[in-house]
């Protein structure tokens, strides 16, 4: 299925888009699409570590599944306030 | 109330959201921009927001500061966009019966709002 990653500050930056197109398959893990970043666009794999994955608007877990249709981000450390 | 705006934020909207005769304490946090190494030359601080989660995850913030805080009633508004040295960029309101939940519910939510919004200043 194809997602677009949507990325915000620094992934944002580091990538040169505020979209990703990937191509994961139905279901997929975290680790799935890290996997699919990393072809796309390794220059947000430095991210992987501190940025959090959000799904349908909300943070994911470890053990999240990410469906067709679904709404994925990348979510750097966060500065508000 | 939760708002998330380009528009300067109004403390009198977040004391009127929050006013209730039940409560007897009312805290405000007003967090603003200053002068520091991210405004150099005294140019305004940029904001970007995740929107629709933003908006989410200060809702789920909302709720939970009154599940944690019984009575107590919140405001949160965040500003977006570029931001002027000395204006805001954050206000908290809370309002509780009494003054110990007050404090505490308005402090708890700016540390979770910095914590887990997904808002970031720009870098200059």
């Amino acid at each position: 299925m194809k997602i677009d990653l949507l990325l915000f500050a620094q992934c944002r930056s580091a990538a040169g888009r505020s979209a990703l197109p990937i191509d994961l398959p139905d279901g997929a893990g975290i680790d799935d699409l890290w996997a699919a970043v990393g072809t796309a666009c390794p220059a947000l794999l430095p991210f992987r570590a501190a940025a959090r994955v959000a799904v349908n608007r909300a943070y994911a877990g470890l053990d999240a599944r990410i469906r067709a249709g679904d709404e994925v981000a990348l979510v750097p450390p966060v500065s508000g306030g | 109330m939760i708002r998330l705006q380009p528009e300067p934020l109004s403390v009198d909207a977040a004391l009127a959201a929050v006013a209730s005769p039940d409560c007897g304490g009312t805290t405000v946090f007003i967090g603003t921009v200053r002068a520091d190494a991210d405004t150099p030359g005294g140019r305004p601080l940029r904001y970007e927001a995740y929107g629709p989660m933003a908006l989410r995850e200060m809702e789920r913030l909302e709720a939970s500061i009154r599940e944690r805080h019984p009575g107590a009633r919140a405001a949160i508004l965040h500003r977006t966009g570029d931001i002027p040295i000395g204006e805001a960029s954050v206000v908290i309101a809370v309002a509780a019966p009494h003054r110990d939940e007050a404090f505490a519910a308005c402090r708890e939510a700016i540390e979770e709002l910095k914590k887990n919004v997904p808002i970031w200043k720009e870098a200059p």
